[in-house]
């Protein structure tokens, strides 16, 4: 199913130090994404996503933040050991990414047009050509391909000019200019509407189509992971607990937390909201022994308190992080 | 048990800014029956918090008449009596804000109690205990501040809070829109279970038909501080006849092929809800509208009822 892996991510363990302990927050995430592939990444709350993915892009504040074990390949290299300057260079030409806030993305005080230039005049991909000409066609162009109307208007306006649709616009605009080949998207669409919701999910399905690009979609609405990825890991207190490509894990989830997410959301159908599940995500600084998950799962058996569950495979690229499947 | 508990008739609120007046709600009319839930739904800027806040007496109307049990409540909060007050309760959006942080639990509940003199024992710890009970939190939780706890218990305690006047109308502004879907599950079925207990009725406010669905009696669509569409849940989802509705509809992301096959065909969503300055002439949707005449933009439609219980305010409607 899946191509060549662009991004892998091998037992990553991210923790916090904070007064008080040490917050372990990752444990042992596995990850990849391969070429062209749109992959989803769903979570509630403080599960670890953007922790994730700022470790990736390595963004994460460090200290308090410390990254104690595990690898992030990207292209073959691993991103964790070389320096920082190659990781910018990286970022310039291969891997960006959409804030789920984009009026804290975007500076207030520069203009959209100052933001956006200055994106294609660090990539790397625009070399030496750092004639004022091209870089603003560039720029407009980019804001043709995100549908805005009048983009030289829109150069010189303010953030604060615009609405917040028209914003995360502006941001997928910036992300996608310079040519990356991953795209990592984190709750592009959390804080807007749905029908602007619903146009621009359209428009960043279309574009990637076109660039073909590699995407990581991450997002806490199942709604959204199922009309817009390929594939999904449904992510539990700082690890994967499944893995299965979108149709399979929509028709068949295993592991009880997925199940239990997936009743809990409520239905166009009107069948009323089952309880999916109880108690609240742990505490990270005493997390639970063996799988995370036990003190909320309905299914909880002895071995789950001492060990953690690997990832076991049940066919169709299908995987579970639970005892449950272990044949 | 179809009393009507409220009857909200051509509310308007309108702001002065200096950059215009700001039509927040415009010209309105709807009616809440005893112990069922209305569901107000649209999109940021259209209005329904302020539809809410006004009811609550937060804001002075503009014009227009909201009647509650047959009183005239059209008034600010401090014109009215203790008495009205203690009906009418609200929940609101975030209760990290909504909360105080430097109050104990205990203390949160006990103020509504003191207020309206409702406290029996000295301690009052009876009566808090019970709020407690009431929304499913352990009674060692009145100790705690709120900071302590998350934001789901969190928004417990708010909900405990409005009932500690045993109110007969509550309003419920976005209650659960920002917490996680376990935790939503969680508060819509205890604020189901105490509807049906305490014979409460509801005025729910939402963003998310998905939930709408499955928590309302009636729907009301609102768009740029107007109601386009009012009809029974049932009704609503499967004959959605506003071209705002359809669009609200079809643009929902859903889980399963199930709900797939209940949304309309796909209208695809265009344009942005203009700001509430400007509003445009003519219906206020025309410039997103799919199926638009040349009326549209001149002559705003009115409400028309098409069925049982079943309004729309569109020139395009059978």
């Amino acid at each position: 199913m899946m191509s060549e892996p662009l991004l892998t991510i091998q037992n990553l363990h991210v923790g916090f130090d904070i007064y008080g302990g040490h917050l372990k927050v990752l444990d042992g995430v596995n990850f990849a994404v391969g070429k062209g592939e749109k992959v989803g990444l769903v979570g509630e709350t403080g599960c670890g996503k953007t922790t994730t993915m700022k470790s990736v892009m390595r963004i994460l504040p460090m200290p308090p933040g410390k990254i104690t074990d595990g690898e992030i390949v990207y292209k073959g290299r691993d991103l964790l050991r070389v320096n920082l300057k190659k990781v910018w260079g990286v970022k310039g030409k291969g891997i960006s990414m959409i804030f789920q806030d984009p009026t804290a993305a975007l500076n207030p005080v520069f203009t959209i047009g100052r933001q956006l230039m200055d994106v294609v005049k660090y990539s790397r991909d625009t070399g030496k050509d750092h004639s004022g000409g091209n870089i603003r066609e560039r720029a407009i162009r980019a804001l043709k391909d995100v549908a805005m109307p009048d983009p030289e208007r829109i150069l010189s306006n303010y953030p604060i000019q615009l609405s917040g649709g028209m914003r995360q616009r502006i941001c997928i605009a910036m992300a996608l200019v310079t040519g990356s080949e991953l795209l990592i998207a984190d709750e592009p669409t959390t804080s807007l509407d749905v029908t602007i919701q619903d146009q621009v999910l359209r428009l960043l399905g279309n574009l990637v189509e076109e660039k073909g690009n590699s995407t990581i979609f991450i997002t806490h609405s199942l709604g959204i992971v199922r009309e817009w990825t390929n594939r999904v890991y449904v992510m539990y207190a700082g690890s994967m607990v499944e893995a299965a490509p979108t149709k399979e894990l929509f028709s068949k989830p295993l592991h009880p937390y997925t199940q239990g997410l997936m009743k809990a959301v409520p239905k166009l159908t009107g069948e009323g909201i089952a309880e999916g599940v109880t108690g609240r995500i742990p505490n990270y600084l005493t997390p639970p022994s063996g799988c995370r998950f036990h003190p909320r799962c309905p299914h909880v058996m002895p071995i789950c308190k001492e060990k953690r569950p690997p990832f076991f495979d049940v066919g169709n690229t299908h995987q579970v992080a639970c005892f449950l499947y272990k044949e | 048990m179809t009393e009507e508990i409220l009857t909200v008739k051509d509310l308007k609120k309108y702001f002065l800014t200096s950059r215009g007046t700001v039509r927040a709600v415009d010209g309105i009319s709807f009616s809440i029956k005893e112990a069922e839930t209305l569901g107000l739904v649209g999109e940021s800027g259209s209005g329904k918090s302020t539809v809410a806040y006004t009811i609550m007496g937060m804001y002075r109307p503009t014009a227009g008449e909201i009647c509650f049990r047959g009183q005239d409540i059209s008034r600010e909060a401090r014109k009215r009596s203790k008495a009205l007050k203690k009906q009418i309760q609200i929940v609101f959006q975030d209760p990290g804000s909504s909360l105080n942080p430097r109050r104990s639990i205990k203390q949160i509940l006990e103020l509504p109690l003191k207020v309206h003199g409702l406290s029996k024992d000295r301690s009052g710890t009876q009566q808090v205990e019970r709020l407690l009970e009431m929304v499913e939190l352990p009674l060692d939780y009145m100790y705690k501040y709120t900071e302590a706890i998350g934001g789901g218990e969190k928004q417990m305690v708010a909900i405990a809070r409005a009932l500690a006047t045993d109110p007969s109308f509550v309003v419920l502004d976005e209650p659960t829109s920002a917490l996680d879907v376990s935790v939503q599950a969680k508060i819509i079925n205890l604020l189901l279970n105490l509807q049906r207990e305490l014979h409460l009725t509801y005025l729910f406010i939402t963003h998310d038909l998905s939930l709408m669905r499955n928590v309302s009696t009636r729907v009301a669509i609102m768009y740029l501080g107007k109601i386009c569409e009012v009809a029974s849940a049932a009704e609503f989802f499967q004959n959605p006849i506003h071209p705002y509705t359809r669009m609200l509809l079809s643009s929902i992301p859903v889980v399963s092929e199930e709900e797939e096959a209940f949304k309309p065909k796909k209208v695809l969503s265009r344009g942005e809800i203009p700001s509430p300055v400007n509003v445009p002439p003519g219906c206020s949707f025309h410039l997103r509208c799919s199926v638009k005449k040349d009326i549209c933009s001149t002559d705003d439609p009115v409400m028309v009822e098409i069925g049982e219980g079943h309004t729309v305010r569109c020139h395009s409607s059978p």
